[in-house]
C-alpha cells in the first residue's frame, strides 16, 4: 500500500531514472518503474502477468554503486537509488546477449500469425543489430512434429528457454502441463513422460503460444491462413461461448477470418482464454451457414427464396394466427447467444405488436 | 454474480458447490487456482470428482439433488457453535430468529443421511466458511437445474446472511452464467416477468411506462415461461418465433418438446445454423454470427461489453434485431423502423434504469458493472454493499424434498448430465470448429469401474440407457470421476440425445428442469 508520503502523489519515495527524479510504489522493480517512463528496456523472459524471471538478462541497467549491471525486472527499487537505463556499454551486453540467443535458433523470423508475442525476439534483433552469426554452433531443443494436435506447433528449434511458457502454465492457467528438462544446450521444454499434449494436463487454452516470444510454440490454425492475402486486421470484440465474457481481438483478412488472439487488456480476462475461445472461432465460415432465407413449399421441404417473400410469410403466419386464435397464441423465445440488441427486439415485438409478456429465454434449459 | 470476476482471488475461503468450473468457465477457474495457490482454501461440493474437486481442501461429494440438505445441515453447524456474524444478522437481515430455529432442527448427521457427506466434514466446511475474513460462494447449473433449484439458492443465501459474506470485496454469492449473452437476454427484458431492466410486470407503474413508450396496451399479467408454453402447443399457443436457441436437442424431454413445435400452425426460427429445431420451422431466416454481427453482451459478473464485426456475413444473413424488427413492419406496425444496433441499445437504455447512465458510446472500452443508474456513476461491481435492494436480507426457511424422480428397482442409477471442457452445447459452433474432434469425437457415459463390472458392462462397450421417457445408445468409459451409482453424461452429441431420457420435473417458480438428475438404467448392448 501506498502511504502518499510527501507530495501526495500515490508514491513511496524517489529514484533517479536516467538523470531525472522519479516516484516509486513500494515493491516495485526497477523495470517496472522503468516502464511506466516508457523507457523501452528489452526483455525476452518478461511477462507482465508472470513472476519476473530474470533468465534473459537482457533488462539489465547500470545501478550506481554496482559493479556490474542489474537485472531490473528482479531488481526491487530502493529510495535512492540511481540507475541508467541506456548506455554503449549496455548497448554492447544487450547485443551480445541477442547475438547468443539467435545462434540457438533455426529460424530469426516467424510469421506473424504464430502468436501474439511471437514477433519479439526478432524485434530486439533488428534493434540491436544482432543479425550476425558470430555464433553459430550447437542449438538446443528438440521440436516435436510427433505432436498431432490440431493447435499448438511444438517447434522446440526456435525455443530460447525463456520458461514463459512454462510459467504462464503454472502461474496464469494453474494447469502445469508442461515443465522444464535439462540443462544448457540440453534444455528442452516437455511434459511428464516427454508425451504429447494430448497425453498430458494440457487444456490447449494456448497460453503458452500466445506468450512465446519466438513463435517455438505457434498456433496452427492461425498459420494455416498464413497464405490468405491481404493485411491482418484485428477487431476487439467478446468471446461467444460462456458466460465470462473474455474480451478477443479477432484476426481477419479481407473478410476471411484467420484467428484469435486473447486481448491482454480484457477487463474480464486479462489476456487468458480456454481452448474454445482460443481455437473455435472457425464454425463462423463453416460451410453449413444459412445464407438465404428459406420457407416451407407445398412439398413440405425448406426452399430458399428472398428475403421479401420470408417476410411476408413470417409476417402473415402471425397476423393470421392472432386473427384465428386471439394474441395470446403467439409466443416468442430469445437468445442467449445473441446480442442484447436481437432480445431487445424480440421482446418488443411481444409486447409491442401482441401486447402479452409471451416471451422468454433460453436459460431456463 | 454479486462481486466482480476480479475479486476471485481475494476470499481467503471459496465454497464452490455444483460449477464444474474448469470445464464451463475455465478462465474464470484460473482465478479460483490462483487463489488457491495464494492460500485461500477451497471447499468443493460436487457428486463428481471433478477437477475443482481435486484441488479442493474440503471436497464434500454430495448424492446428486442432496444440495439443500447439506446446506441445511452446514447452516446448523453455524448457528449451534454461535458463528453467526451477530451484527450484520441484526444491522441487515430479518426473520434470523425463525431461521436459527429452523436449521436447528437439521444437524450434520441428518444431513449425512440424506447426502451420503461425512458429518464431520459438513461441519468443518461449515466452519471454514463462517470464520472466513472473506467466504465467497461461486455456483453454477448444478444448483439451477432441479426441482428446488430457487430452493438451493436461498439456502446459499442463508449461508452468506447468517455469515456477512456478502457486499464487500472477495465475498458474495456469485452464479456463474454458461452462455455468452444469458445475463444480457434477461436485462434486455426477455423474460415474461420483467420489462427490461427488471422492471416487475406486475408494478402498474412500468405497465403505465411500457404501454407508452410501446404506444400500446400491455397484460397486465405475467407470461407463461417456456417450458409453459411449449406445453400449450397446439393449444393456446399456435405460432411461435424462436431466435438462436436449439430448443429440441438443449430441452428436456426431447420427444414431448419435437411433438410441440410440429403442433404449431406457424414456427420461425431466426439462426446461423439449419438446426435440428429450425428444420421443423415453417419460416427460417439466416443470421449474421459472432464476428459479424455489432452488439452488446453482458457477462456474469452484469459488465456490459461490446462486440464488434470483424467480417461479412455469407450471402444475405442479417441481424436478429434486423430479421424481427422487418417482420413487424410487414405486419404494418410502427415503431419498428430502427437502422442499426446502436439506435436499439440506445432505446434499451433509455428505458431500463439499470442502464440509465450506459448508452453505445459509454460503453466503448467495457469498464462498466449494472447497475449505472445515471450518467457518470461509474457502475457497480459489488452489489448490497450497504443495503439490499429490497432493504433487508430476508432468511428463507427451507426444506429438503427429494428429487422428481429418485432411483427405484427399474431405473436404479443417478444419471447426472452437464458439460465438457472443448464441446459447447449441442455443438452447433464447436462441432464445427476444425481441431475440436481432436480432443472430444464422442460422447460416453462417464461409470465408475465397480458398476461397469456390476451392470456386466465394458469399458469402451456400447450400453443402453433408459428412463421413463426413452433410451439412448452410448459408450461406456470406465472412469472414478463419478462415484459408485452415478453416471454423467454431456447433452452434445446429437447422436446420443441425452434429453430424451431428461425431464422428470420442473422448478415450481422458475420452471427449470431437472436436468442434472434422472434415474436410468443401464444395460449391455
Amino acid at each position: 500500500m501506498s502511504d502518499n508520503s510527501g507530495n501526495g502523489t500515490g508514491f513511496d519515495f524517489e529514484i533517479t531514472l536516467d538523470g531525472e527524479k522519479v516516484g516509486v510504489r513500494r515493491g516495485e522493480s526497477l523495470y517496472e518503474v522503468s516502464e511506466r517512463h516508457r523507457k523501452e528496456i528489452p526483455t525476452l523472459c518478461y511477462d507482465p502477468r508472470l513472476e519476473a524471471f530474470g533468465g534473459c538478462r537482457l533488462c539489465i541497467v547500470e545501478l550506481d554503486g554496482a559493479r556490474n549491471p542489474v537485472a531490473s525486472c528482479t531488481m526491487r527499487a530502493e529510495p535512492g537509488m540511481r540507475i541508467t537505463t541506456r548506455s554503449a556499454r549496455l548497448d554492447m551486453h544487450r547485443r551480445v546477449l541477442m547475438e547468443m540467443v539467435a545462434s540457438e535458433n533455426r529460424d530469426m523470423d516467424v510469421d506473424p500469425l504464430s502468436g501474439y508475442a511471437s514477433q519479439e525476439m526478432a524485434v530486439l534483433l533488428d534493434r540491436y543489430d544482432a543479425r550476425t552469426g558470430r555464433f553459430a554452433g550447437a542449438r538446443s531443443g528438440r521440436s516435436r512434429p510427433d505432436d498431432d494436435n490440431p493447435f499448438i506447433l511444438r517447434d522446440y528449434e526456435n525455443c530460447i528457454s525463456c520458461y514463459r511458457c512454462v510459467r504462464v502454465c503454472a502461474e496464469q492457467e494453474g494447469d502445469y502441463a508442461i515443465s522444464v528438462m535439462n540443462r544448457g544446450f540440453e534444455t528442452q521444454i516437455t511434459t511428464e513422460f516427454e508425451g504429447l499434449l494430448g497425453d498430458s494436463a494440457c487444456t490447449f487454452c494456448g497460453q503458452c503460444v500466445q506468450t512465446c516470444p519466438t513463435g517455438a510454440l505457434a498456433d496452427i490454425k492461425a498459420l494455416a491462413n498464413a497464405d490468405v492475402p491481404g493485411e491482418t486486421e484485428k477487431t476487439r470484440t467478446v468471446c461467444p461461448y460462456c458466460g465470462v465474457g473474455c474480451a478477443v481481438d479477432l484476426m481477419s483478412r479481407g473478410d476471411k477470418l484467420i484467428g484469435v488472439q486473447p486481448a491482454m487488456d480484457g477487463p474480464a480476462n486479462e489476456g487468458a482464454l480456454c481452448v474454445k475461445g482460443q481455437f473455435a472461432f472457425d464454425f463462423v465460415q463453416h460451410p453449413d451457414r444459412l445464407a438465404y432465407p428459406m420457407v416451407r413449399g407445398e412439398d413440405g421441404e425448406l426452399h430458399e427464396t428472398d428475403w421479401d417473400t420470408a417476410l411476408d410469410r413470417a409476417a402473415a403466419g402471425f397476423t393470421a394466427a392472432v386473427e384465428n386464435h386471439g394474441r395470446h397464441s403467439v409466443y416468442g423465445v430469445a437468445s442467449g447467444r445473441a446480442p442484447h440488441e436481437a432480445a431487445y427486439m424480440m421482446q418488443r415485438f411481444i409486447r409491442g405488436a401482441f401486447g402479452t409478456n409471451q416471451i422468454d429465454n433460453c436459460s431456463r434449459a | 454474480m454479486s462481486n466482480p470476476l476480479a475479486d476471485m482471488d481475494k476470499p481467503d475461503v471459496i465454497f464452490c458447490i455444483g460449477t464444474n468450473m474448469t470445464e464451463c468457465h475455465p478462465v474464470a477457474a484460473t482465478r479460483i487456482k490462483r487463489a488457491v495457490a495464494q492460500g485461500a482454501k477451497l471447499i468443493v461440493a460436487d457428486p463428481r470428482r471433478i477437477a475443482l474437486a481435486e484441488m479442493a481442501d474440503i471436497y464434500l461429494p454430495l448424492r446428486v439433488g442432496s444440495d439443500v440438505a447439506l446446506l441445511l445441515g452446514m447452516a446448523h453447524v453455524i448457528a449451534r457453535e454461535g458463528l453467526m456474524d451477530e451484527d450484520f444478522v441484526a444491522a441487515r437481515t430479518t426473520e434470523g430468529r425463525d431461521f436459527v430455529e429452523h436449521v436447528l432442527e437439521y444437524p450434520p448427521e441428518w444431513a449425512e443421511s440424506i447426502t451420503g457427506v461425512d458429518a464431520k466434514l459438513i461441519a468443518e466446511a461449515a466452519r471454514w466458511y463462517a470464520k472466513a475474513e472473506r467466504g465467497a460462494i461461486y455456483y453454477t447449473l448444478g444448483i439451477t437445474e432441479h426441482i428446488c433449484g430457487v430452493d438451493n439458492v436461498q439456502s446459499l443465501c442463508n449461508l452468506a446472511l447468517m455469515t456477512g459474506n456478502v457486499g464487500r470485496e472477495g465475498t458474495g454469492i456469485n452464479p456463474m452464467r454458461g452462455q455468452n449473452n444469458i445475463q444480457g437476454a434477461g436485462d434486455s427484458g426477455a423474460l415474461p416477468n420483467n420489462y427490461p431492466g427488471f422492471q416487475d410486470v406486475l408494478d402498474p407503474a412500468y405497465q403505465a411506462k411500457f404501454a407508452a413508450a410501446y404506444g400500446r396496451e400491455v397484460d397486465l399479467e405475467l407470461g407463461p415461461t417456456k417450458v409453459t408454453a411449449l406445453d400449450m402447443c397446439g393449444d393456446r399457443i399456435r405460432a411461435m418465433i424462436i431466435n438462436g436457441e436449439n430448443t429440441v436437442v438443449t430441452d428436456p424431454d426431447r420427444e414431448h418438446c419435437e411433438h410441440a413445435l410440429r403442433s404449431l400452425d406457424h414456427l420461425v426460427v431466426i439462426d446461423i445454423f439449419l438446426t435440428e429445431t429450425a428444420q421443423l420451422a415453417d419460416v427460417v431466416l439466416p443470421a449474421t454470427a459472432w464476428a459479424e454481427t455489432d452488439g452488446v453482451c453482458s457477462n456474469t459478473e452484469r459488465r456490459v461489453q461490446r462486440l464488434r464485426k470483424a467480417v461479412d456475413p455469407p450471402g444475405e444473413a442479417k441481424p436478429d434485431w434486423w430479421c424481427v424488427s422487418r417482420i413487424a413492419q410487414r405486419m404494418g406496425l410502427k415503431g419498428f423502423e430502427f437502422e442499426s444496433a446502436k439506435q436499439v441499445f440506445n432505446e434499451l437504455c433509455s428505458l431500463s434504469p439499470i442502464y440509465a447512465g450506459l448508452d453505445w458510446d459509454v460503453i466503448e472500452h467495457g469498464e462498466y458493472h449494472w447497475p449505472v443508474p445515471e450518467r457518470g456513476h461509474p457502475g457497480t461491481p459489488i452489489l448490497h454493499q450497504g443495503e439490499f435492494e429490497n432493504g433487508r436480507g430476508i432468511f428463507q426457511l427451507i426444506r429438503y424434498r427429494d428429487p422428481a424422480e429418485t432411483i427405484s428397482e427399474e431405473y436404479p442409477i443417478w444419471l447426472t448430465t452437464g458439460r465438457r471442457l472443448p464441446a459447447y452445447h449441442t455443438r452447433t459452433q464447436t462441432g464445427r470448429a476444425a481441431g475440436i474432434e481432436y480432443l472430444l469425437s464422442e460422447e460416453r457415459l462417464e461409470m465408475h469401474p465397480t458398476d461397469v463390472s456390476k451392470w456386466g458392462l465394458e469399458d469402451g462397450g456400447w450400453a443402453m440407457m433408459s428412463s421413463p421417457r426413452g433410451e439412448v445408445r452410448i459408450k461406456v468409459e470406465a472412469n472414478d470421476r463419478s462415484p459408485p451409482g452415478t453416471v454423467f453424461a454431456s447433452f452434445s452429441f446429437n447422436d446420443v440425445p441425452v434429453n430424451f431420457l431428461t425431464g422428470g420435473g420442473y422448478d415450481p417458480i422458475t420452471h427449470t428442469a431437472e436436468l442434472k438428475v434422472c434415474p436410468v438404467r443401464v444395460e449391455p448392448v
